[in-house]
């Protein structure tokens, strides 16, 4: 990023977390498709596995899996109320770097679209840690994160593309849409009384291997790895316990 | 927050994660609350043995419930002529359909006091604590 002193707990505490807490109720409305390679995951996981859903955002996935248990956990206490609904799963607000589970003790752990909210490689690595840390030496990670390789996306980065980014999001106008006359065409829809708010939340993105190579950085193992519509995943395992 | 969830909670300090005494975390002045919720026998069946029946024995205790049994139930005492038993119902109850709605946690290491608000215990820990 521009100026690297910036970077940070901070910094994540105003580019990142105060923005979930404000686009909470909106973000979460446009969240709730699964991702297969998240769906199967969780599907194959025998019935009664414990495990932790670290950042779980509006809980979208506590609903994949009825079978097993998981405690989600987020930053935003907003989105964790949320996430509350989904039986028979359990949620709690906790940052990902001081988690509240005991070390060596769960079957899995998913963590979708957070490791990349963290603004230096020192902090992802400790993320990446914190997840593993928490499971039982058989235990199973699944990580993912934005691609800097997104050719094919609206947002069009690439590899020549600055990895430290602000990302818009914008909300529209919450009041009911009218059409200005009987004659505009319909993507000429203007909102009135409420105006489109723009909040924008910091990402890094990561590189092809940057994932693979963070979870080696920290004794982790890759048991599977792959990049999945403009992300990077990997399933891994913990190094042995300390 | 339902009582299952306890059992899988410690203090989020990392000076007292390895510490015995951080587990399980102690309900205070917890105000408890019933929601209903669908019984799924064979959840209760497999999760049962995942648990630490030692901290589920003193979160019971410590928030005035009834005593659970000695030992973890077995699978027999779970069902009765192939339908659930009242042992597996209860374990429900407890378990799934038992909140604490609002109080705090208290980490018996550090003595920290995490509060549950509107069913949600928060864990981010003040910036001289991390």
């Amino acid at each position: 990023m521009g100026n690297v002193l910036k970077a940070g707990k901070q910094y994540e505490e105003t580019h990142v977390h105060e923005v979930y807490e404000q686009i909470a109720s909106h973000f979460s409305s446009t969240r709730y498709k699964p991702w297969p390679i998240i769906e199967r995951f969780l599907q194959e996981l025998p019935a009664g596995s414990i495990g932790l859903d670290i950042g779980c955002g509006n809980g979208k996935y506590l609903a994949v899996n009825p079978n097993v248990f998981i405690v989600g956990s987020d930053r935003s206490s907003n989105l964790a109320s949320i996430a509350l609904q989904h039986q028979p799963h359990s949620v709690v607000v906790a940052d990902i770097l001081d988690l509240p589970h005991r070390n060596g003790h769960f079957d899995f752990a998913i963590s979708i679209a957070v490791v990349h909210h963290l603004s230096t490689t020192e902090r992802r690595r400790e993320a990446i840690d914190s997840i593993l840390t928490t499971l039982q030496p058989d235990g199973r990670a699944l990580i993912y994160v934005w691609a800097l390789e997104q050719g094919s996306s609206r947002r069009g980065w690439s590899e020549g593309d600055e990895q430290d980014v602000m990302v818009p999001w914008v909300m529209k106008g919450s009041k009911k849409s009218k059409v200005t006359s009987g004659q505009a065409p319909s993507d000429q829809v203007v909102i009135h009384g409420v105006e489109d708010k723009t909040f924008h939340r910091y990402y890094h993105l990561y590189r092809k291997g940057e994932l693979e190579a963070d979870v080696k950085a920290v004794g982790g193992e890759i048991v599977e790895a792959g990049y999945e519509k403009d992300n990077w995943w990997a399933i891994a395992r913990p190094k042995d316990v300390k | 927050m339902k009582l299952l969830t306890l059992n899988f909670l410690t203090c989020a300090r990392k000076t007292c994660k390895s510490n015995a005494a951080a587990f399980p975390l102690h309900p205070k002045e917890a105000e408890l609350e019933q929601v209903e919720t669908d019984m799924n026998p064979l959840f209760i069946k497999n999760i049962l043995p995942r648990l630490d029946w030692e901290a589920m024995k003193t979160l019971t205790t410590e928030l005035g419930l009834p005593n659970l049994p000695a030992e973890t139930p077995s699978d027999e005492e779970l069902a009765t002529d192939g339908e659930p038993s009242q042992t597996a119902k209860d374990l429900h109850t407890l378990l799934m359909e038992t909140s604490i709605q609002s109080g705090k946690l208290v980490c018996g290491n550090c003595e920290h006091e995490y509060a549950v608000k509107e069913g949600i215990a928060n864990f981010l820990l003040p910036s001289h604590m991390v």
